[in-house]
C-alpha cells in the first residue's frame, strides 16, 4: 500500500541531463504544498488513510460544510481534496504540510490523472484495431472493426466486445515512474516519462504499489 | 514564460556562441573511455538547428574518408566542452539538406563576406 503521496498540477514535459550527461525526458509537476486535513483510523473509520488538501481558492467557492471541514484542521480554503490510503497513520498529524521532497530521487511512484478526452472514437484509435485494406475493392469500410461475432449461435453480440465509443477523459494511473527530483522550495517534482492528463490538470502522485515487482 | 521554464533555465549554458546553418564549427566533445576523459574535436558544417530552450539541437555534417558523417548535439549538452566557430557561411536556407546530395567542390558552403 502507498505510504506517501502528494497532490499536484501537471505543468508539462521537458528534458534534463542526468549525472552521465544523458538526456532524460521528464514531466514537471507542481506538487504541493498539501495539508493533512483528516486522519482516518481503523478504529474509527474501518481503514487507515489521510485526507490531503491542495490548491488555493477563494472561501466563496466552497460551501459552509467544506469550509468547516477544513477549519477543523486549521487549513486555508483548498480546491482539491483526496484521500491517501496508508499502512500506518502514526507518522501524520492533522494540519501537517507535505512538500515535493516527500519523494527522493530514484524512488518509484504511480501517477494518477484524468486522461485527455478524445470524444467518440472509432476502434482503430480506441482499441488499436488494424482496420481494413485501403484497396482490393474495399468500399467505405477502411476503419471498420470487421466481424463482431458468429451468426445463429449465439445470435447475439457478447458483452464487453470492444467497439467505438467515448475515448479518454477517464481516470488513468501510470505505474512505476522514476522520480528524478523533488524540489520543496519551488514545489516542483520531476518524474521520468509521461503522465496522464492535460497540462494544468490535477495529478495524484503516490509511492508505487508494484515497485520491486519485475 | 512557459510553465516548464522553471526547470529548463537551470539546464541552459551561457557559453554557447552565436552560430547558425552554414557556419563551420569545431565541436569539442568530451569522450569518456573507462575512467579517463578526453576531448575529441568534430569539425564540419552546421546543416540544421532546431528546437528551443533546453531541447534545442544542431546537426554538424562532415565528410570523412569519402563518407558523409552527421552528428546531432543538444545545444546545451554538458558533453560539449566548447563550441568554436571557424567560418561563417553564406546560405539562403535554414536547413542545408541539399549538401547531402552534393560531392566535392559543389558541397562547399560559400563564406560570408563581411
Amino acid at each position: 500500500m502507498a505510504n506517501k503521496g502528494i497532490l499536484g498540477r501537471k505543468l508539462g514535459m521537458t528534458q534534463v541531463f542526468d549525472a552521465e550527461n544523458r538526456v532524460v525526458p521528464v514531466t514537471v509537476i507542481e506538487a504541493g504544498p498539501c495539508r493533512v486535513v483528516q486522519i482516518k483510523t481503523p478504529e474509527r473509520d474501518g481503514y487507515a488513510a489521510v485526507q490531503l488538501a491542495f490548491g488555493d481558492t477563494k472561501p466563496s467557492r466552497l460551501t459552509k460544510p467544506e469550509l468547516g471541514h477544513l477549519k477543523a484542521a486549521d487549513a486555508p480554503p483548498a480546491r482539491y481534496l483526496a484521500e491517501l490510503r496508508v499502512d500506518d497513520v502514526s507518522g501524520f498529524q492533522l494540519g501537517q504540510v507535505l512538500h515535493a521532497d516527500v519523494f527522493a530521487p530514484g524512488e518509484r511512484v504511480d501517477v494518477t490523472g484524468i486522461s485527455k478526452g478524445k470524444g467518440f472514437a472509432g476502434v482503430m484509435k480506441r482499441h488499436n484495431f488494424a482496420g481494413q485494406g485501403a484497396a482490393h475493392g474495399n468500399h467505405k469500410k477502411h476503419r471498420a472493426p470487421g466481424a463482431i461475432g458468429a451468426c445463429a449461435t449465439p445470435a447475439r453480440v457478447f458483452k464487453g466486445l470492444r467497439m467505438a465509443g467515448q475515448h479518454g477523459g477517464t481516470r488513468v494511473t501510470t505505474l512505476n515512474l522514476e522520480v528524478v527530483e523533488g524540489d520543496a522550495e519551488r514545489n516542483l517534482l520531476l518524474v521520468k516519462g509521461s503522465v496522464p492528463g492535460v497540462n494544468g490538470g490535477l495529478v495524484f502522485v503516490r509511492s508505487a504499489v508494484k515497485a520491486g515487482v519485475a | 514564460m512557459n510553465r516548464t521554464d522553471l526547470v529548463d533555465r537551470a539546464q541552459l549554458r551561457d557559453d554557447v556562441p552565436d552560430f547558425g546553418p552554414g557556419d563551420t564549427l569545431k565541436v569539442h566533445v568530451r569522450v569518456v573511455e573507462g575512467n579517463r576523459e578526453r576531448v575529441q574535436v568534430f569539425q564540419g558544417v552546421v546543416i540544421r538547428r532546431q528546437g528551443s530552450g533546453a531541447r534545442e539541437t544542431f546537426t554538424v555534417r562532415k565528410v570523412s574518408f569519402g563518407v558523409g558523417v552527421e552528428r546531432t548535439f543538444p545545444v546545451h549538452s554538458p558533453i560539449l566542452a566548447r563550441i568554436e566557430v571557424v567560418t561563417r557561411g553564406d546560405v539562403r536556407r535554414a536547413k542545408l539538406y541539399y549538401l547531402r546530395d552534393r560531392i566535392g567542390k559543389a558541397a562547399k558552403v560559400k563564406e560570408k563576406r563581411v
